[in-house]
């Protein structure tokens, strides 16, 4: 049995304190936590969580701009990425370059540079694809709003892009 | 061509034998490909992924190197068909475990496959029975050179071809070789090989590949390094350095048992051999083990009157799916199952 608290004599004690006086006398005092807070007791609550963090973000600054890392095409985070460990779109190798290349070094034994086959076409590369991708993304959210002047706005620009 | 048709015919890398096929059951290579401009499939929105399977479809269909291939559309497949090509080698789990719009384009030899909306946009495969790497090779190049031709590939002059997961990045290519290596579980010699082949970079799976342990006689070899090697030198290594050693293994583990405890290996070939012809039920897993001692008696000389032809179709057809489609398509129950294969096996092996 809790021993009652020595102010309101209701609720169990559960904050239990010992002040030890200038004279060296111990002075214990047994309190609920309504009575401990309004007597102002109570020790600060201590956000672990916000000074780990802190300190991770002082002492690795790259680990976490890394693990903030978005593709900017497909919205994948990078963090998403090695939870699932398949990626989002093609650009997510140029937005994760940093964070992906000691990943692709590992799993390769050490290579980063393609050798071998290419496409024999000229222009597989192209510097539309993000656009392609963006521009389809919104033509999905275009059709979800059912704005669909937009829609076909984008849908033609889309096909533009896709036959050049 | 539909299920049926598919299940009518032996399937390729069961059928004839090819260089090495005492010991290399078959060999595979297959290249992963994605579209340009489409996000890869786990981003993909529904409209997109249709849109990718009907575009992909039509080319497949279109192509001229495409005649003589059948597209199955695996969303509207039932279950037990979707089984039958799964153990038949043409499709992976993932493939008939996804949701959406997929399917599969199979050659009428069953030799050459290709998936659509798979882990990424194309998965293309060719087989062949034993040996036959740089065969392969050549043939599969030359069906991506003729998908190309028509459908621009998510290419990156610095990381290769792309692909959904970074370790297939750079040529895409998985080569691999079927292995039937008995003698090196017998002598428990299998370890060492198991362990060298990790060293060299190589990952090794069971019979159904990826996910699938490596238990039984049976062993996938492929390799893991894509990027930074050409498809030709990954080839040619199998072809000239990793196979050969396996096969040299093998063989040195086979006449070592037939030197020194030929009548304990003689046993066993008889028991399995014995089994097969007389059970009147089996499980999958028993039947596998002796038909890979009974194969083993065959390719070392110890069974005269069993054409490897009849075993590879064993293979395939006590498989729990092949049995349900071949009696009529119904369930069975592992019970019925177990007694139909028994049956299945006494048939071809000739007696009652």
């Amino acid at each position: 049995m809790h021993p009652s608290c020595q102010l309101c004599h209701e609720q169990p004690a559960t904050v239990h304190l010992t002040n030890i006086l200038d004279g060296g006398e111990k002075r214990e005092r047994h309190l609920c936590d309504a009575c401990a807070e309004k007597e102002g007791v109570l020790p600060k609550p201590v956000n672990v969580m916000a000074q780990l963090s802190a300190f991770v973000e002082t002492s690795k600054g790259s680990a976490q701009q890394v693990a903030g890392l978005t593709c900017p095409q497909c919205k994948l985070s990078f963090v998403e990425f090695r939870n699932k460990g398949v990626l989002g779109c093609p650009g997510d190798y140029d937005a994760f370059a940093k964070a992906l290349v000691p990943l692709i070094e590992r799993a390769h034994q050490g290579a980063s540079h393609h050798v071998g086959k290419t496409p024999r076409r000229l222009g597989v590369a192209r510097s539309t694809d993000g656009d392609l991708i963006r521009l389809r993304r919104e033509l999905t959210r275009a059709v979800d709003d059912e704005r669909f002047e937009d829609a076909a706005q984008l849908r033609d620009t889309i096909r533009s892009l896709e036959t050049t | 061509m539909n299920v049926n048709d598919i299940m009518s015919k032996p399937g390729c890398w069961l059928g004839e034998a090819g260089p090495l096929s005492d010991i290399v059951i078959s060999s595979r290579i297959r290249l992963a490909r994605n579209v340009a401009g489409y996000p890869f499939l786990s981003r993909a929105t529904h409209s997109q992924r249709n849109d990718l399977a009907k575009f992909l479809r039509e080319r497949l269909e279109g192509s001229r190197f495409q005649s003589g291939f059948t597209y199955l559309d695996v969303d509207e497949l039932d279950e037990l068909s979707c089984q039958v090509l799964v153990e038949r080698h043409l499709v992976s789990r993932q493939l008939v475990e996804a949701k959406g719009a997929r399917g599969v384009s199979v050659s009428d030899a069953q030799n050459t496959v290709v998936m659509v909306n798979e882990e990424d946009h194309l998965r293309m495969h060719v087989v062949g029975p034993g040996m036959q790497l740089d065969e392969l090779w050549t043939v599969v190049n030359e069906l991506d050179d003729s998908i190309e031709s028509e459908v621009d590939y998510a290419f990156h002059p610095r990381y290769g071809y792309l692909t959904a997961c970074p370790t297939n990045v750079g040529s895409g290519i998985r080569v691999s070789v079927m292995l039937h290596l008995p003698a090196l579980k017998l002598t428990g010699e299998i370890e060492r090989v198991l362990r060298a082949a990790k060293d060299m970079n190589l990952a090794v799976r069971g019979l159904f590949g990826e996910g699938t342990e490596a238990t039984g006689d049976f062993f996938q070899v492929s390799n893991q390094v894509t990027l930074g090697r050409a498809e030709k030198e990954i080839v040619s290594e199998f072809r000239s350095t990793i196979v050969p050693r396996i096969v040299e293994y093998e063989r040195m583990a086979r006449q070592a048992l037939l030197d020194e405890k030929s009548r304990a290996l003689d046993d066993r070939i008889f028991r399995s051999y014995g089994t097969l012809r007389h059970a009147r039920t089996i499980s999958s897993e028993e039947t596998l083990l002796h038909l890979s001692h009974l194969r083993l008696g065959v390719h070392i000389g110890r069974i005269k009157d069993v054409p490897v032809t009849v075993l590879n179709e064993l293979f395939l057809e006590t498989q729990p799916a092949h049995l349900q489609k071949m009696h009529g398509g119904g369930k069975l129950t592992g019970e019925q199952r177990s007694a139909a294969r028994a049956d299945l096996t006494r048939q071809k092996l000739g007696n009652a």
